[in-house]
């Protein structure tokens, strides 16, 4: 028999779909980066065309969205690390309220600086 | 105080649960309550228990979806809506109602070379670790597993790949890879390397979220791995 969603009902076991979930969001983000990158082999006008579109209002709120997706992916990765590579201390096993806590402050200050 | 409603599950892998009624009472334990089915409600019930204290290791079940020992569970603590749900442990062969064929699971603690392997006899005296040696410490810190199979049940990682090692056999080859006396270190590091031993280990903490005994197999698996690497590097396997 296997476990049901009970037995996963944990908060490191929420860290795991979290940076499992924006590892996989980000991957599929990154195609879009590059085209958007691409844009300046057209010339200056044509990536600074594309600049003006992403200064509307809907899209700086969703990059808030990425801004979220990277914090939480690079300090679950940091989280990780300390896991894997130091030596075990009690205070590990709650480094995720720190990853989380700073991935909230991360994407909190780039909305902030929205308004 | 209100009946306890208990669903109990009957059969193998394939079955269901069958509903019971048990008199609720003060400091009722779990396995007060599967013990009371078996003996006044349904005499058929199969399930395991020896000493009901925490020390033996075999009356670990699934309760209300994750796994426990039962013996020192409190119902007040676990029951949800005066409701109990007691299934066999996850991810091994259900023998029969709340018994499982723990086999695999011992045998993997033997895979992960889980035995102890010396250069002395018993003529020799006794061997000088020092209780404040990191050796020592760690070993400590693992050294209190009694084999209940809580974190083989609630590992993920054991579902989704069957050769792992699980959260158990590693933690014993950790105790021993720490342990100054053994003389397998190496032989034991290469049994655990590999993609079903240590390096599969997704850190999900699920068996330090469950152990009974407040373990964390998943300190010593992430030891394994550091010392595995270092093993490698070192040319040692």
């Amino acid at each position: 028999m296997k476990n049901d969603f009970r037995a996963r009902n944990h908060p490191a076991y929420w860290a795991f779909i979290v940076h499992r979930s924006s590892g996989v969001l980000l991957a599929l983000f990154l195609p879009l980066h590059f085209w958007a990158l691409g844009q300046a082999l057209h010339g200056a006008a044509a990536l600074d065309g594309f600049l003006r579109w992403t200064e509307q209002p809907l899209v700086k709120f969703a990059e808030t969205g990425l801004v979220l997706l990277l914090a939480a992916h690079m300090a679950g990765g940091l989280r990780l690390l300390a896991l894997e590579f130091l030596d075990w201390r009690e205070w590990q096993k709650t480094l995720l309220t720190a990853a989380a806590g700073v991935s909230l402050v991360a994407g909190l200050a780039f909305l902030l600086n929205l308004v | 105080m209100e009946n306890l409603k208990v669903r109990i599950w009957r059969g193998t892998e394939q079955g269901d649960f069958q509903d019971f009624e048990v008199p609720r009472q003060e400091s009722q334990t779990v396995l007060d309550v599967v013990t009371y089915v078996q003996r006044k409600c349904d005499a058929t019930l199969s399930y395991r228990f020896a000493c009901r204290v925490g020390v033996c290791g075999s009356c670990a079940m699934t309760v209300n979806g994750q796994s426990r020992w039962t013996c020192r569970t409190h119902v007040s603590k676990v029951a949800t809506d005066n409701t109990l749900e007691i299934a066999p442990l996850r991810n091994l062969p259900v023998i029969k109602d709340l018994v499982t064929d723990m086999r695999e699971f011992f045998d993997k603690w033997a895979r992960a070379r889980g035995r102890f392997t010396g250069s002395t006899t018993r003529k020799d005296g006794f061997a000088k670790v020092s209780p404040e040696s990191k050796e020592r410490k760690r070993v400590d810190a693992g050294i209190e597993c009694i084999g209940c199979g809580v974190c083989y049940s609630a590992c993920d990682v054991v579902s989704w790949n069957k050769d792992y090692l699980g959260p158990a056999a590693l933690n014993r080859a950790w105790t021993l890879i720490n342990d100054v006396r053994d003389t397998a270190r190496n032989e034991r590091l290469a049994a655990v390397a590999g993609d079903a031993g240590c390096h599969a280990c997704h850190t999900h903490l699920s068996c330090t979220e469950r152990c009974p005994k407040g373990l964390s197999p998943t300190a010593g698996i992430a030891g394994l791995k550091r010392a595995v690497l270092s093993a490698t590097l070192a040319g040692d396997i």
